[in-house]
């Protein structure tokens, strides 16, 4: 397996220090304007979710530099699926803040948040010893900020939000963070794994990073890989690899599987006929209608059911709806309380219609991405679990053998 | 010169007033909840009155016209 932002010292190990890490890479390059163009050229994209261009968000804030920038590395992880950032912030706390003090030099920032989820306790205490490990002008520029645990949270306005009124939820765009984010001021959000890669990229050049690559894809990608799998697994994957490589390099499948949920939450479910031949890579995957997401495969195995499951989900993303825009809150708990009844088999009469013509309602009216986000997941589940549905509404059936969660 | 606009709502401010659907039935319907969905694309210069009117008339000053070359 390629290792980029995970290779060093062995994870049972533990933290990697300050000395260790710069023993093992290095002292921190120089960061000038220029390393925007190698972060454009390495094609390293966010990995927070949305899979927008690193360089392209960098420019943006760079170009606002008479606003005195900020820089906030975003370790919220509220995706319940996802343990990749709090695991990289815990182990390779110095390569996330390297990467952040990188971009605040190509930026022009001179204050960096390190936003990091209140219950990823031991990514805070890592991050907290990493940053008074640091030189004083580094440390100086640097302050760990604990998020709410809460899946909105990580939303990057919402995190610009937490910062300014202690509130953590999404705001109206525009303004986007870029353009008037923390204190006003233009505001980097950048997901703490891209941070991590940009650290490296800086250091060792953007061939490099591409070379990591298989084919025509860039670079290395976290995933956590769950379900039907030994266990729950942080892997690094080289871009252009399959889904089949990656669940075999965590463990291999462990049970039949007909569906795997790509993305997490706001992912989509794939018949895993399809799913295990597709190629990690944001492009490639987005041409088909999908995503990884933040980095989340989960298999669900054969015996389960993909309607209860995305009922459960359903219900989660409702109950975590920030309850500010009308779609998200009532439509979104009508949504889930429909398909709830579906899932145990307590359907009435138009429910399952109901699903499906709100399925189509709810994508781009939300002030955030939550709404759009349930609405992919179940518009894929309504495609991929098409006759499970119908036995659900018609017959009142559940073809389940275990009734597990895949997500447990 | 009027331009063109489309119409956009700030989604957290909007109560579901429904006053919108009423000036405005050209561009909006309301969803099963009462809030509104807004017909995609530019408003048609005959219909600009009426927009004009529903933006005014938002009890929560929820919605704008937005002057499309503006957002380039």
């Amino acid at each position: 397996m390629t290792l980029s932002v995970l290779a060093g010292p062995a994870p049972a190990t533990g933290t990697e220090g300050y000395a260790a890490h710069v023993a093992r890479l290095g002292p921190l390059p120089l960061s000038t304007s220029a390393l925007i163009d190698t972060i454009d050229r390495s094609e390293l994209r966010g990995k927070g979710g949305a899979g927008f261009p690193a360089a392209t968000k960098w420019r943006a804030v760079a170009s606002r530099r008479a606003g005195n920038p900020v820089v906030l590395a975003n370790g919220g992880e509220g995706e319940p699926l996802s343990r990749k950032d709090r695991t990289l912030m815990e182990q390779r706390p110095h390569l996330v803040i390297d990467g952040a003090l990188l971009a605040a030099g190509a930026v022009g920032a001179r204050e960096i948040v390190l936003y990091v989820g209140a219950d990823h306790t031991g990514a805070i205490r890592a991050m907290q010893r990493a940053a008074g490990e640091r030189p004083p002008r580094e440390r100086d520029l640097l302050h760990v900020v604990s998020a709410p645990v809460r899946y909105v949270s990580g939303e990057e306005t919402a995190a610009v939000n937490f910062v300014n009124t202690g509130i953590a939820l999404p705001t109206s765009i525009p303004p986007r963070p870029y353009e008037r984010g923390v204190d006003g001021r233009p505001t980097l959000v950048q997901n703490v794994e891209t941070l991590a890669h940009a650290a490296l990229i800086a250091r060792s050049g953007d061939a490099w990073f591409r070379s990591l690559g298989v084919g025509t894809a860039s670079g290395t990608t976290l995933i956590s890989v769950g379900g039907a799998v030994p266990q729950t697994m942080l892997i690094e994957a080289p871009q252009g690899t399959t889904i089949t490589d990656a669940v075999n390099a965590a463990g291999g499948l462990t049970a039949d599987s007909d569906a795997v949920l790509l993305g997490g939450y706001f992912g989509s479910w794939v018949a895993a006929s399809t799913a295990w031949g597709l190629v990690i890579d944001a492009d490639g995957l987005r041409a088909n209608g999908y995503s990884l997401g933040c980095g989340v495969i989960a298999v669900l195995p054969a015996g389960r059911c993909g309607v209860v499951e995305t009922a459960r989900i359903l219900a989660y993303l409702a109950h975590e709806s920030a309850r500010q825009c009308g779609p998200c809150t009532f439509g979104l708990r009508a949504i889930s309380a429909a398909t709830g009844r579906v899932a145990a088999l307590t359907s009435s009469d138009g429910d399952l219609d109901h699903i499906k013509r709100w399925s189509g309602l709810l994508a781009g009216r939300g002030a955030c991405r939550h709404p759009d986000g349930a609405a992919g997941l179940l518009g894929s589940a309504l495609r991929v679990f098409a006759e499970e549905f119908q036995r659900h509404d018609q017959q009142h059936r559940c073809s389940a053998t275990i009734a597990q969660s895949v997500a447990s | 010169m009027s331009g063109r606009y489309v119409v956009a709502v700030d989604r957290i401010k909007c109560d579901g007033h429904g006053v919108c659907a009423d000036l405005l039935p050209e561009m909006i319907e309301l969803d099963d909840w009462g809030y509104p969905i807004i017909l995609p694309g530019a408003v048609p210069p005959s219909v600009l009155p009426h927009a004009r009117r529903a933006v005014s008339g938002c009890p929560t000053l929820a919605l704008r016209l937005q002057a499309l070359a503006a957002r380039r």
